[in-house]
């Protein structure tokens, strides 16, 4: 195959345009069993805090047509047993790695930013200000404009790299374009999008929400056209903005679709569940998707939707 | 694909499978590559013939199984296996006693077959709500030194739940491990009977499962560590068997608030 599949999130650039979404793979360490983590184009890392974190009680997961809801509530050993043992692990085996940080509040996600700042190796930060999966919406901190970019400037006032910082935004506002207008003032690198949507299924045996959490965040092929919208629109409004895809893609089709809509890279997510080694197929997908349309490389096909 | 029972035996060639130890599970694609349900299903394993094939027995009652039910000799499915942490077998010839609730006995064949090949002594203790929903009794009537059969509503065997005779087993045969599959509510019984009575017990727990691989965390369950504490384990990979003793089974469906990372007041 010829077409180049080499891609670019601002300053970061990527062998492949494949990356693992956050909360999908872990830490990267299961998936090795299934493929070179380290030929994917990074793995995108489930979003670690400051403290260890038991998550949410069971059950958290309802299967959903062509989709998932979780509510796993970002269970994680904290940021000192992160280092220690899941990016010592991804540095050693040469994985370019993206670390998604999430915080109860603005000055935890300054601090991770801090700690995270100080370790070499880190190909870039992905800031979870949309997680749904959180006791008040008020910590969904890419609802709102100002505390999306209150966010970004703290982490941004204490991130010394070249290393590109994504905000991940949520699909769930009224105007995703103002939210991104207001991180980019805010100095971010460029936009993950979309996180989760938030959902609910009953359990009409018992009569009560069949999550532990009573809500998730529904995931998969489900929200896909919500994705291609929501990355459609960006692009349009922010053209030079680097954006990060995600949202239900299951095949090399779907992720051209993200590309021609604006995405520069994509990450794979639920689909990894189903089959872990969907990150590489994809890969190899979008590849014989873009020569069968005669295209040399991914680079010329990114937001090519906008002009047609 | 074989009716047995309430179940269906389904036999995958499986070539190139790795060696399957008792307790094993698979996690199986299912509905096809365009199809709606994107999540594995996980079965324990029946049996295996090493590099050839896999054996699976399973319930059609959702969407899931009811498309696996479907499939027939030359269908393709995708599996992922052997997946999980296996029972642990005795190094000695001790006294054992399997217990197992309805399919839960799919995997306790290939387990006895093990002990008995160390000489150890096997014991089963079979149960189900009704005798259609009893999986394995003349095969493992073959590999045992005893077995009785529990039913809840008296169609086979001795009316009752499988702990009503657990203790007077143990007690009989002095024996010094118990291995379980079945339900969560059966397994916490089978737990506490064997603690009561002087038995080691290990319990293949049965969690929902979204990847079975490690990487989605849906499967936890509130497991005591060897450091005395209590973390949300996964039942995939650190798992699905574990001791009975370090399974809070009160607390299952919960994060017990002195779990590793527990929310604080205001906190998750």
């Amino acid at each position: 195959m010829n077409v180049d599949l080499s891609t670019s999130l601002g300053s970061l650039e990527l062998s492949s345009p494949t990356l693992t979404a956050s909360g999908c793979a872990a830490a990267g360490r299961e998936l090795a069993q299934f493929g070179d983590v380290s030929s994917l184009g990074a793995v995108v890392t489930k979003s670690i805090m400051m403290e260890p974190r038991s998550g949410r009680a069971t059950p958290r997961m309802a299967e959903t047509p062509s989709g998932m809801l979780n509510s796993i509530g970002l269970q994680g050993p904290g940021i000192e047993a992160f280092l220690e043992k899941d990016l010592s692990w991804l540095t050693q085996n040469n994985v370019t790695t993206i670390v998604s940080i999430a915080g109860n509040n603005v000055d935890e996600f300054g601090e991770l930013a801090r700690i995270l700042a100080k370790v070499p190796g880190i190909a870039g930060l992905e800031v979870n200000i949309s997680c749904p999966n959180v006791e008040s919406r008020g910590q969904v901190f890419a609802c709102n404009p100002v505390s999306a970019a209150q966010v970004i400037e703290t982490v941004k006032s204490v991130w010394h790299s070249d290393a590109p910082v994504l905000a991940k935004l949520s699909p769930d506002v009224t105007d995703i374009v103002e939210i991104a207008h207001s991180v980019v003032e805010a100095g971010v690198g460029g936009v993950s999008m979309i996180n989760t949507l938030l959902g609910m299924v009953i359990d009409v045996d018992k009569m009560k929400p069949m999550l532990g959490g009573r809500t998730g965040g529904l995931s998969g092929p489900a929200i896909r056209p919500v994705a291609v919208r929501a990355i459609y629109q960006v692009h349009a409004a922010l053209p030079n903005l680097p954006i990060l895809g995600m949202g239900g893609i299951r095949t090399g089709h779907d992720a051209l679709e993200f590309i021609a809509a604006g995405a520069s890279a994509v990450s794979i997510g639920t689909v990894v569940f189903g089959d872990p080694g969907a990150p590489w197929r994809i890969a190899t997908e979008l590849g014989q998707e873009l020569q069968a349309r005669g295209y040399d490389s991914l680079r010329e096909v990114i937001g090519l939707a906008h002009h047609n | 694909m074989t009716p047995v029972g309430g179940y269906l035996h389904m036999i995958v060639d499986a070539p190139g499978v790795a060696e399957v130890e008792p307790g094993h599970f698979a996690a199986l694609a299912v509905g096809g590559p365009n199809g709606a349900t994107l999540l594995r299903r996980a079965f324990s394993i029946h049996k295996s013939t090493l590099g050839e094939s896999l054996e699976f027995i399973f319930a059609p009652h959702g969407p899931g199984t009811q498309w696996l039910a479907t499939q027939r000799a030359g269908d393709v499915i995708d599996i992922i296996a052997p997946l999980g942490k296996p029972f642990i077998l005795p190094k000695q010839p001790i006294s054992c006693v399997i217990v197992a609730g309805g399919y839960g006995a799919a995997p306790m064949e290939l387990l006895a077959r093990e002990l008995r090949a160390r000489n150890c002594r096997v014991d089963i203790v079979l149960g189900a709500a009704t005798q259609e929903k009893l999986f394995g009794v003349l095969d493992l009537k073959g590999v045992s030194d005893s077995l009785i059969v529990t039913t809840d509503d008296g169609t086979s065997g001795v009316r009752g739940r499988v702990t009503d005779v657990l203790a007077g087993v143990i007690t009989k045969n002095n024996s010094q491990a118990v291995y379980a599959c079945g339900p969560m509510p059966m397994l916490q019984a089978v737990a506490q009977v064997s603690q009561e009575n002087g038995a080691f017990s290990q319990c293949a727990v049965e969690e929902s499962m979204a990847c079975g691989i490690g990487v989605c965390m849906t499967c936890v369950l509130p497991i005591i560590g060897d450091d005395g504490v209590t973390r949300m384990a996964r039942s995939c990979v650190d798992g699905p068997v574990f001791r009975g003793d370090r399974v809070r089974w009160d607390d299952v469906d919960t994060v017990p608030s002195d779990a590793f990372g527990a929310p604080r007041p205001g906190g998750h």
